[in-house]
C-alpha cells in the first residue's frame, strides 16, 4: 500500500507546486532577491539617505568616494549615491510602466486574434508587420518628434515620461501577442471553454473567467522580460541623449554624463553601468526560473 | 520551390510599402514644422527646391508617392548610371539632406563601408565563437564549461552594448592605455605597421558586438542541439557503432544547424540597429551615428531614409531566413 503515503499528505496547491520549483532554480532565487533589494533600495533609499539628488554643492565637486559620499560626488558636487536612487526610481518606473503597457497591447491582441477566428488574420498581419519596423530608428525619431509637443502638455519630466513609456509600449507587445495568441488558440478547443460556451455564458466572461486565467504564466514571463527591455531601452535612449533632461537622473543619463568625463574619472561610468546590467541581469534569471517553475512539465515531483 | 520562394516574395513587397507608409506618416503628420528648423543661411530658392523635393504643401498621398518615386525609382537610376556610366538620371530630384544639401544616398554610401566593416567583422567573430561554445556546452550539458558558457551568454544578454563598450574602454584605453577610443576612420591600411594600428581599433567595438551575437546565438545553439542530442536517431547512430564525433558533428550538428541559420540570417537587421549604439560610443562615423546626428539637427530626408533602410534590411532579411530555412528543411515547403 505505497498510495496511502499520498492520501495521508495534505493537499498541494499549485501556487505551493510553483514556488518549490522556483526555490529550485538557485540563480532566479538570487535574481529575485537581488532585483527586489534594488526596488527596495530606489523606493526607501531617497527618504533616509540625507542628501537630494539634484542638490548642488560646488565646494565638494568632483570628489571621489569618502564616507560622507561613498560614490563620490559629480562636477556640480552631487552626490552620486542619492542620484544613483533618483535614477534607479526613474528607470526602474520607466521599466514598470512600459512593461505594463506592452502586456497589455500584447495579451489584448494575442487574446482577441486567438478567439475571433476573423480577426485573427489581420491582428498577425499587424504583428508582422510591427516586427519588420526598425525598432531604435523609430523610437529615436519618435523621441525627436513629440518631445516638444508632450513636454509643453504635461511638463518637461512628465512629457517625456508618458513619451518613453507609450513609445517602449507601442514597439515591444509583438512577441507577448504571439505567445498568448499560441495559448489561447490550443485553450478554446479545451472542453471547459465548450462547456461554458454551452451554459451560455457571454464571449467576455469567457475570456476573462476561463481563457485569462490560463494564459497567466507566459503573461508572467513576458512581464519579467518585458521590464528588462524597458530599462534597457530607456537607457539607450538616455544614453543618446534623446531621453530625460539631462538634470533629471535616471540610469543611462548618468552613464551618458559619466562619459563625458572618462578620461578623468573613469570610475563614474562604473555604477550606473553596474545597475542597469545587475538589474537586468537578475530580472532575466527571474524570468528563466520563472519559465521553468510555471511550465508544468519541468515541474519534478 | 519556386511557389514557396515567390509567395514570400510576394508577402514582402506590400508589407515595405506599408512600412515605409508608417514612417512617412509618423514624420510627416508629427506634431512640428519640417522646415521651421532650416538654418536662415539657406537661401530662398534652395528652401523652395527642397520644399519641391519633399513635395510639401501637396496633399499627403502625393508627398508619399513622390517620396517613393524618389527611392524607388530615382535612386536606382543614379546607382545604374554610377555603374555603366549611364545618364538616366539626368536633373531628376533626388531625396536630398537638409543638412549637407547633398543626395542622401551619396552619405550613405560613403558612410556604409565603416558600418559593414565593424558590424560584419563583429558578426563573423560572434558566430564563430558561439557555435562551437554552444556544441560543447549541449554535448556537455550540466558541466563546469556549460554553467560558465550559460553564465557569459546570460552577462552578453543583459548587459547592454553603451556599457560593455564604455567598460571596455575604460579599461583599455584609460587604464591601461594599450587601445585607442576613437575609431578614426580617415586610417588606411598600407604596410604591417598600419594594419596592426587598425586591428587595434577595431578590436573594441568587434568584441562588444560580438559579445552580444555570441550570447544570442550561443543561447540558439545550444537549446537546438540538446533538442537533437535526445532524439532516436541518435541512438541509431550510436548502437551502429559510429565513432562520437561522427555521431555529434555530423549527424546531430547538421540537424541543429538549420534553425540556427535562420536564427542568424533574421539577427543581421538587429545587429545594425546594435550598431547605432556602438558606432555612438567608439565614435565610429557609420550610417548609426550618421543616423543619430540627421536626428539632433532635425534632418528629416535622411532620418527618414535610412530609417525606411534598416525596415527594407528586415525584409529582406526575413525572407532570405524563409528562403533558407525552406531549402534546408523540405518539410517547411509544402506547409
Amino acid at each position: 500500500m505505497t498510495d496511502s503515503y499520498n492520501i495521508t499528505a495534505k493537499p498541494r496547491s499549485k501556487i505551493r507546486d510553483v514556488w518549490d520549483q522556483f526555490k529550485s532554480h538557485k540563480g532566479a532565487l538570487l535574481g529575485a532577491i537581488i532585483f527586489f533589494s534594488i526596488v527596495l533600495l530606489v523606493m526607501i533609499g531617497p527618504f533616509l539617505w540625507p542628501f537630494d539628488a539634484n542638490q548642488i554643492d560646488i565646494r565638494s565637486r568632483n570628489q571621489g568616494p569618502s564616507l560622507l559620499h561613498p560614490f563620490g560626488t559629480d562636477q556640480l558636487g552631487r552626490d552620486t549615491l542619492a542620484r544613483m536612487m533618483a535614477g534607479g526610481r526613474t528607470s526602474i518606473a520607466v521599466g514598470l510602466a512600459a512593461m505594463a503597457l506592452s502586456l497589455f497591447f500584447g495579451s489584448f491582441i494575442g487574446v482577441t486574434a486567438g478567439f475571433y477566428k476573423k480577426l485573427d488574420g489581420i491582428l498577425m498581419r499587424i504583428t508582422d508587420l510591427f516586427l519588420s519596423l526598425p525598432l531604435l530608428p523609430l523610437l529615436l525619431v519618435m523621441m525627436l518628434l513629440f518631445r516638444e509637443p508632450l513636454s509643453e502638455a504635461y511638463g518637461p519630466e512628465r512629457g517625456m515620461f508618458v513619451l518613453i513609456v507609450v513609445s517602449i509600449g507601442i514597439t515591444s507587445w509583438m512577441p507577448t501577442a504571439r505567445i498568448v495568441r499560441a495559448d489561447v488558440l490550443a485553450l478554446k478547443e479545451r472542453e471547459f471553454v465548450l462547456a461554458a460556451k454551452a451554459s451560455g455564458t457571454s464571449d467576455t466572461l469567457i475570456i476573462l473567467r476561463h481563457i485569462m486565467p490560463n494564459v497567466l504564466s507566459p503573461i508572467m514571463v513576458s512581464a519579467t522580460l518585458g521590464i528588462a527591455n524597458g530599462i534597457i531601452t530607456e537607457s539607450a535612449l538616455s544614453f543618446l541623449g534623446l531621453g530625460f533632461p539631462p538634470d533629471f537622473p535616471t540610469w543611462g543619463r548618468l552613464l551618458n554624463d559619466a562619459v563625458d568625463y572618462i578620461q578623468q574619472y573613469p570610475e563614474r561610468v562604473f555604477w550606473p553601468g553596474l545597475a542597469i546590467s545587475l538589474t537586468v541581469l537578475s530580472i532575466n534569471y527571474l524570468g528563466d526560473g520563472l519559465r521553468d517553475a510555471l511550465d508544468p512539465r519541468m515541474r519534478k515531483r | 520551390m519556386l511557389s514557396f520562394i515567390s509567395r514570400r516574395l510576394l508577402i514582402s513587397i506590400p508589407t515595405l510599402i506599408i512600412i515605409s507608409l508608417v514612417i512617412f506618416l509618423l514624420l510627416n503628420l508629427a506634431p512640428n514644422d519640417p522646415m521651421a528648423q532650416v538654418p536662415l543661411t539657406v537661401p530662398p530658392e534652395v528652401k523652395q527646391k527642397m520644399r519641391e523635393a519633399l513635395g510639401l504643401g501637396q496633399p499627403l498621398y502625393i508627398q508619399f508617392l513622390k517620396w517613393l518615386i524618389q527611392f524607388f525609382w530615382i535612386e536606382p537610376q543614379v546607382f545604374i548610371d554610377y555603374l555603366f556610366d549611364t545618364s538616366f538620371s539626368e536633373g531628376k530630384q533626388r531625396v536630398i539632406s537638409w543638412q549637407t544639401r547633398s543626395p542622401v544616398m551619396d552619405i550613405i554610401v560613403q558612410r556604409m563601408p565603416q558600418t559593414l566593416w565593424v558590424v560584419g567583422m563583429s558578426y563573423v567573430v560572434g558566430i564563430l565563437i558561439a557555435i562551437p561554445i554552444g556544441i560543447y556546452s549541449a554535448y556537455k550539458q550540466y558541466s563546469v564549461f556549460d554553467q560558465v558558457g550559460t553564465f557569459v551568454t546570460m552577462i552578453g544578454y543583459s548587459v547592454p552594448p553603451f556599457f560593455t563598450g564604455v567598460f571596455v574602454i575604460v579599461i583599455f584605453s584609460v587604464q591601461l592605455g594599450w587601445l585607442p577610443s576613437i575609431y578614426d576612420t580617415t586610417h588606411s591600411v598600407v604596410d604591417w605597421e598600419t594594419f596592426k594600428i587598425q586591428l587595434k581599433q577595431m578590436v573594441m567595438p568587434v568584441m562588444v558586438l560580438a559579445l552580444q551575437t555570441t550570447a544570442m546565438i550561443n543561447r540558439f545553439m545550444r537549446a537546438t542541439m540538446l533538442d537533437n542530442l535526445n532524439q532516436d536517431y541518435v541512438r541509431t547512430a550510436r548502437a551502429k557503432g559510429l565513432s562520437e564525433w561522427t555521431v555529434v558533428m555530423i549527424h546531430v550538428l547538421r540537424n541543429s544547424m538549420i534553425p540556427v541559420i535562420t536564427v542568424i540570417a533574421l539577427n543581421v537587421p538587429a545587429i545594425f540597429g546594435g550598431a547605432i549604439i556602438t558606432e555612438q560610443v567608439f565614435k565610429v562615423n557609420g550610417i548609426g551615428q550618421q543616423l543619430i546626428g540627421a536626428i539632433y539637427a532635425n534632418d528629416l530626408p535622411t532620418v527618414q531614409t535610412i530609417t525606411f533602410m534598416f525596415a527594407v534590411l528586415i525584409v529582406l532579411f526575413n525572407l532570405l531566413a524563409d528562403i533558407i530555412y525552406g531549402i534546408l528543411d523540405p518539410r517547411i515547403r509544402y506547409d
